[in-house]
């Protein structure tokens, strides 16, 4: 993953509530197996519509977007945050985001920023024609009119989004400890491992499917 | 560990820390891991290029679903037949030399166990009590029926799980839903869980896990508790439980990968204790009457807009929260609804009876019951898709087959289907579809179409009738 410690630039002023990701990306583009080259797809359904924020001038290519709600709710798709990430969105600043998309968003070095209902309308007010900047190292998201609000993340999602680590990477160094784990739970639970108990009982004969 | 009451969630969430961490935060051990076709090519690959393996296939089950076309899969002569769309095929392609290069165990599309991960985990005796169970699909929500901690993924931490059977997770508050009182004449588990979410909102249950608790709960069988906690993640919580009880065991009991022997009995005996204790705390509480939930269904493009079958297509002036006025009329426009409208007077053209909401065995009884001596109505197209092969094979078995046939409804091979408009059953743009899914969001059963959220038998009355229906009517 790149390291992040600040994106700063333009933002799309959209604020809507609820963007579900199969708003993101339709599931029409979920036939890849690549993670690359979803940025076309992107908010397809919304592009569609004349005069749409991803294609005003004044907008597009932002590194960031300013949404309402609930953003990123509905399937666990990552290829939501791929599909963000191709199209330049390195921030989402919103009142809220899915518990999934804020996780698939954090592993692919986008920046998912919580902050209240009346900083998102300043941010929207503001991000019409001036631009915005989300800080790591400070963690606010301040404007050029001396805007400055503070935000939390969860510090060791923020060291990684700073340092740019492999997480997969990072959990396979405890291996000892996963490995003394799984040692007491063949003990204790046996028949986690052992779950072939009953294979060639045909299970439409026990009158059931 | 403390002695303090904990709570069923608590309970799964400290018997799986690996390890807990200075923020907070813990790596948890994953039992049991689904894999499909859609959300795992990235993650092999991930694997592949850095040199890792999957470090427990065992605990790994694959199973192809999102893509299958529902068309048969061989011809007369018993050949696989080939998947027109050439980038479906590809991606099941990948899934099978994928399981095949890192040794992970796998149904076949041909197997008579395929089906939708969500309907086969459960049916297999995969998905048991007190595991934790992911998938990369928000619906693995609906494991938790069984007592499972399970929530969907993205395909980095599918990745992650392959390479290490962990993830970094930090705890969730819980939510304790409580169904109170006997469920009313032709009320199903679907009407339960579309009120129950009417009530919270589309994003009341984020960052909280779901615990239903309740009479009208406990009285539910596992395949309506299944359909239920599914649909947790339309709530915004990322995982729904229930206790496991006596209809979870019996449940589970002789299925092929359950446990067997000594290993049930202590299976079970460690079962019995991970119901919440008396006096352990929920971050919050909602309770439901069940005298106040009717046959529901949604009226709009997010899984919160639902009314009662006897109720009217609602005003937008009516919400508080302007920005929902302002989503309730963006929602009517796509809809082509009117304000005040009653439900059924609202005709349909499709009916979809299937999706890992609602595809089980008695979602299907359920659906046949209305349907047996009516027939389809004229300008509907109506399918019944099973959730797997063998609930194909009980259905057909039970003589449900025909049922479906000689009403007019098609009756179809095992997948995700019309659900999400990712293989070839689609609702055309600006038709309207009665859907036993999980979300009515804009597009998810195709470009354009449009879909109202209902339960098999309601699904059922609507394509006999060729509009939205009481099914109280009909039964």
């Amino acid at each position: 993953m790149e390291p992040v410690t600040r994106v700063a630039g333009t933002a799309y002023p959209w604020g809507q509530k609820n963007v579900d990701t199969d708003v993101i990306i339709p599931a029409h583009w979920l036939k890849t197996i690549k993670r690359s080259g979803l940025g076309r797809g992107a908010f397809e359904v919304v592009r569609a519509q004349p005069g749409n924020i991803f294609d005003d001038p004044r907008y597009a290519g932002s590194p960031i977007l300013i949404a309402g709600d609930n953003f990123g709710c509905g399937s666990s798709r990552e290829h939501a945050a791929w599909a963000l990430a191709d199209m330049g969105v390195r921030a989402v600043i919103a009142p809220s985001f899915s518990d999934i998309f804020s996780g698939n968003a954090f592993k692919n070095g986008i920046v998912t920023v919580v902050l209240p209902q009346e900083a998102i309308d300043r941010l929207i007010a503001v991000a019409q024609d001036g631009e915005i900047t989300v800080d790591l190292e400070t963690m606010t998201v301040t404007t050029p009119y001396q805007d400055r609000f503070p935000f939390t993340l969860d510090p060791f999602r923020r060291r990684c989004l700073i340092e740019g680590l492999d997480e997969v990477g990072l959990t396979l160094a405890k291996d000892t400890a996963i490995s003394k784990f799984e040692e007491a739970m063949h003990r204790q639970r046996p028949w986690i491992k052992d779950r072939s108990g009953n294979a060639g009982i045909a299970v439409e004969g026990a009158g059931r499917t | 560990m403390s002695h303090q009451p904990r709570t069923l969630y608590e309970k799964v969430w400290d018997a799986h820390v690996v390890e807990r961490r200075d923020d907070g935060s813990c790596l948890i051990y994953i039992d049991r891991h689904l894999v499909h076709e859609v959300t795992s090519p990235q993650a092999f690959e991930g694997l592949r290029s850095n040199g890792r393996r999957v470090r427990r296939p065992d605990l790994t089950l694959a199973v192809p679903d999102h893509n299958l076309p529902t068309t048969a899969r061989v011809d007369a002569a018993g050949r696989e037949l080939p998947i027109a769309d050439r980038d479906s095929a590809e991606q099941l392609d990948a899934l099978r030399t994928n399981v095949a290069e890192f040794g992970v165990p796998y149904i076949d599309a041909l197997a008579a166990e395929q089906g939708i991960v969500h309907v086969v985990g459960p049916e297999q005796g995969f998905t048991l009590p007190g595991t934790t169970v992911v998938c990369g699909d928000s619906h693995t929500s609906a494991h938790g029926a069984l007592g499972a901690l399970a929530f969907g993924i993205g395909t980095s931490e599918v990745e992650h799980v392959l390479a290490t059977q962990t993830l970094i997770l930090s705890p969730s508050k819980t939510m304790e839903v409580r169904v109170d009182g006997t469920l009313g004449f032709g009320v199903s588990a679907k009407d339960v869980v579309l009120s129950i979410i009417g009530r919270i909102g589309a994003a009341g249950g984020t960052g909280y896990v779901i615990e239903f608790t309740g009479e009208v709960i406990r009285n539910l069988s596992v395949e309506g508790r299944l359909t239920i906690a599914n649909m947790s993640i339309e709530g915004g919580a990322r995982a729904g439980m229930i206790a496991p009880d006596e209809t979870t065991f019996a449940y589970l009991k002789g299925r092929a990968m359950a446990p067997a022997g000594t290993d049930w009995d202590r299976a079970v005996e460690w079962w019995r204790t991970l119901p919440s204790d008396a006096g352990a705390r929920y971050d919050r509480t909602v309770t439901l009457s069940a005298s106040d939930i009717a046959p529901a269904l949604t009226w709009g493009t997010s899984p919160e807009d639902v009314v009662a079958i006897t109720g009217v297509v609602p005003e937008p002036e009516s919400f508080a929260d302007p920005s929902k006025q302002a989503a309730a009329r963006k929602s009517l426009d796509y809809m082509g609804l009117k304000p005040g409208t009653r439900m059924q007077d609202v005709a349909v053209q499709h009916v979809f009876i299937g999706s890992c909401t609602n595809s089980r065995i008695e979602d299907l009884r359920a659906a046949a019951q209305v349907a047996s001596g009516r027939r389809v109505a004229d300008g509907v197209r109506a399918m019944v898709v099973p959730g797997s092969g063998l609930v194909k094979r009980q259905a057909e078995a039970e003589g449900l087959d025909r049922v479906f046939a000689e009403a007019g409804f098609e009756w179809r091979e095992p997948g995700c289907s019309m659900c999400l408009a990712m293989n070839p059953d689609k609702v055309p743009p600006g038709e309207r579809c009665a859907s036993t899914s999980n979300r009515n969001f804009v597009g998810r059963q195709g470009p354009g179409a449009r879909t109202h959220l209902l339960s098999p038998a309601m699904a059922a009355a609507a394509a006999v009738s060729g509009r939205l229906t009481d099914v109280r009517d009909l039964i």
